[in-house]
């Protein structure tokens, strides 16, 4: 079943939100990821991307409807079991910029990798080096993140979501801050990924020329799959 | 799969006090101001009462046996109709007053494991005679070095030595307040006179002030010989047997085996001074109630300010649990963080401590006391500590708990 092409199924997904008053976001959600495929998500705003985004990632829990992942039922797993797998199979890029202020670029893209403990310290830093300098910013890399302009924490916050080689990247607009030469930059790492290296990537966007050159649109619509 | 260890909770935990030095800084100072006040306070109170208590056993025993006045039965009812009734004029016996071989009970009270102090006394009521004026008050007969040893004789001696009463056979101990009233002095010659009818020349050898008024004014030391003579009684005649116990607050449940040991009647310290007792009972719930207090507030500061602490890292938290990592590890992190920040607080809380006892024991109260009868009790700093570690492990522990339960998107929302 690991083995499935499958990597990621929504079926029948709903989620209410009650404050300020009972309302339905999202309404029966289902849909199917292949390993490889580089998927964008486009639709108006408030139309519910974040919040679908939010719950394929195994960061929101309260829902209707089933998700499964790489053969794992997510929606029976306990909290400690869902930390695990967005640790070692899930890379995520916030919409906002979500580092930790306190620590190096360098540290908060290493931090998955040393909380993961599968490489050894060296070659965790060497990668994450590694990665910055992919992303044009290894001359920041021992910057505090508070000091960082608005896309210079997004790219490091991609890199982060890297590290971990994650069976799945989801990205809720990466590039929402980018000027158009990273923008591509980003592009060409995604489809380097998805293509070359069998992982998979989920990004919600604004931008139609990027969800064009993309392998498929999911477009939503007043929480709803419309195309 | 796991094969590293890479400890980046407390790394985590160490950059988050060091980055934020200040902040660090202001949480340990508010846990250091916590348990400064909370084992200075009741330092202060236990001073208090030590001091309390200890001017209380000036002049009384732990334990007092003794034997009552006994009257002779007045009346004997038969129960047997056929017998006589026997009606006799009520008197006190002329046994009564003294205790049968005290050798003996002395030594036999002495291998009881609690007692740590025994003395034998003869007591009676005197006259203090010089020239025309004359005070009543109250005579002790004591074994000097004894009576010294159980109630520390020599520190309200104002003038001359306890301990010449030993070199002089008449020599006697007065209160300054008789020596006031006679107008006499260390080396003067006085007259005690006794119920009996018993006049004997002696020589003041030292005065003494217990700082109670009552005390002061009538009461004097004398040998034990001198005090038999004074009673028309020979050497073995004793009074009282006066004991002291290593734990004074279990008197009361060793008077009924001394009365089954002894065979005569027992009074207890509670008993013999009723209003002292009551009030050292008092000062007891009072410090009590204050101590609770002050652990209470103390506990609510320093939970408060670690607690803000933690909860300006709510977004960290959230981000770390996106990141992956579990309840688990973020409990870790800030308990981590919540102990560095209490043991570096309650160091300095020690150290201040020490200088708030130090600054009150130098203050003069004057009178009896002299300075103010604080000192550094371990027992207060063992349990700050304790207490210190304790509030601050559940500062961390209760809110990082209760984060890590959420999903790290509520946190964000919030
Ligand atoms: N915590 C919340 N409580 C109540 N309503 C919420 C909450 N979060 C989002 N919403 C509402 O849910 C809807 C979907 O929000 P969501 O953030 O998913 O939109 P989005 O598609 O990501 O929009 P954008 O493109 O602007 O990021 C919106 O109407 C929003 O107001
Ligand atoms: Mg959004």
């Amino acid at each position: 079943m690991t083995h499935s092409n499958i990597i990621l199924s929504a079926k029948g997904i709903g989620k209410y939100f009650y404050e300020p008053e009972k309302f339905k976001v999202l309404t029966d959600i289902s849909f199917d990821i292949n390993r490889g495929e580089f998927v964008t998500m486009i639709g108006k705003s408030g139309s519910g991307k974040s919040t679908l985004l939010y719950l394929l990632s195994t960061m929101d829990t309260e829902y209707e409807g089933n998700l499964t992942f790489d053969g794992e039922n997510l929606t029976q797993q306990t909290k400690e079991r869902l930390a695990v797998i967005r640790n070692e199979k899930i890379g995520f890029v916030f919409q906002f910029h979500y580092l930790l202020p306190e620590f190096s670029c360098l540290k908060n893209v290493m931090i998955p990798a040393l909380k993961l403990g599968e490489y050894s310290r060296e070659e965790i830093e060497h990668k994450a080096y590694k990665t910055l300098e992919m992303l044009g910013l290894k001359d920041q890399a021992l910057k505090s993140a508070s000091k960082l302009s608005g896309g210079q924490q997004q790219r490091v916050a991609i890199a982060r979501a890297l590290i971990n080689d994650p069976k799945i990247i989801m990205g809720d607009e990466p590039t929402g801050n980018l000027d158009t030469k990273n923008t591509s930059i980003v592009f060409d790492i995604f489809k380097q990924l998805t293509s070359e290296f069998n992982q998979t990537v989920v990004a919600v966007t604004h931008d139609n020329d990027f969800a064009k050159a993309s392998d498929r649109i999911i477009e939503m619509a007043d929480g709803r799959i419309v195309g | 799969m796991k094969k590293y260890k890479h400890n980046i909770d407390s790394e985590i935990a160490y950059t988050h006090l060091f980055s934020k030095k200040k902040q660090t800084l202001v949480a340990a100072l508010g846990v250091t101001v916590g348990i400064a006040i909370f084992i200075f306070m009741n330092s202060l109170m236990n001073g208090f009462e030590v001091s309390s208590v200890e001017s209380l056993f000036k002049s009384t025993p732990h334990l007092r046996i003794y034997k009552n006045d006994a009257l002779s039965k007045s009346l004997v009812v038969s129960t047997d109709s056929s017998k006589i009734n026997l009606i006799s004029n009520p008197k006190i016996t002329s046994e009564s007053k003294k205790i049968v071989n005290p050798i003996q009970l002395l030594k036999l009270i002495k291998n009881e494991p609690e007692v740590v102090g025994v003395t034998p006394s003869v007591s009676g009521n005197v006259f203090y005679k010089n020239g025309d004026s004359e005070v009543a008050g109250r005579i002790s007969g004591v074994v000097i070095e004894e009576q010294n040893a159980m109630f520390n004789l020599q520190s309200y001696i104002v003038d001359g030595h306890y301990s010449n009463l030993s070199d002089y056979q008449n020599g006697i101990i007065i209160g300054v307040g008789i020596a006031e009233k006679l107008n006499l002095k260390v080396n003067d010659n006085l007259t005690v006179t006794s119920a009996m009818g018993v006049n004997k020349l002696m020589k003041i050898v030292a005065l003494l002030q217990t700082g109670n008024a009552n005390i002061d004014k009538t009461l004097a030391y004398v040998n034990l010989p001198n005090a038999q003579q004074l009673q028309k009684q020979n050497p073995s005649y004793i009074t009282d047997i006066y004991v002291n116990f290593k734990n004074y607050e279990q008197t009361k449940s060793y008077i009924s085996k001394y009365q089954q040991l002894t065979g005569y009647d027992i009074e207890d310290w509670e008993t013999a001074n009723a209003a002292a007792a009551a009030a050292n009972k008092m000062r007891k719930m009072m410090a009590m109630a204050i101590s609770m207090s002050i652990m209470l507030v103390a506990a609510f500061g320093i939970y408060n300010i670690l607690n803000m602490t933690i909860m300006e890292k709510l977004n960290d938290i959230a981000i770390l649990k996106a990141l992956g990592f579990s309840g688990k590890d973020i409990v870790k992190i800030f308990v981590t963080e919540a102990i560095i920040i209490g043991l570096i607080g309650i160091a300095f809380g020690l150290v201040l401590a020490v200088i708030l006892i130090n600054l009150m024991s130098n203050m003069w109260v004057g009178g009896d006391v002299g300075f103010f009868p604080i000192r550094v009790f371990p027992k207060y700093f063992g349990i700050g500590i304790v207490f210190g570690l304790v509030v601050t492990f559940l500062a961390g522990y209760l809110p990082a708990r209760k984060a890590a339960l959420l999903d790290p998107i509520s946190i964000f929302r919030k």
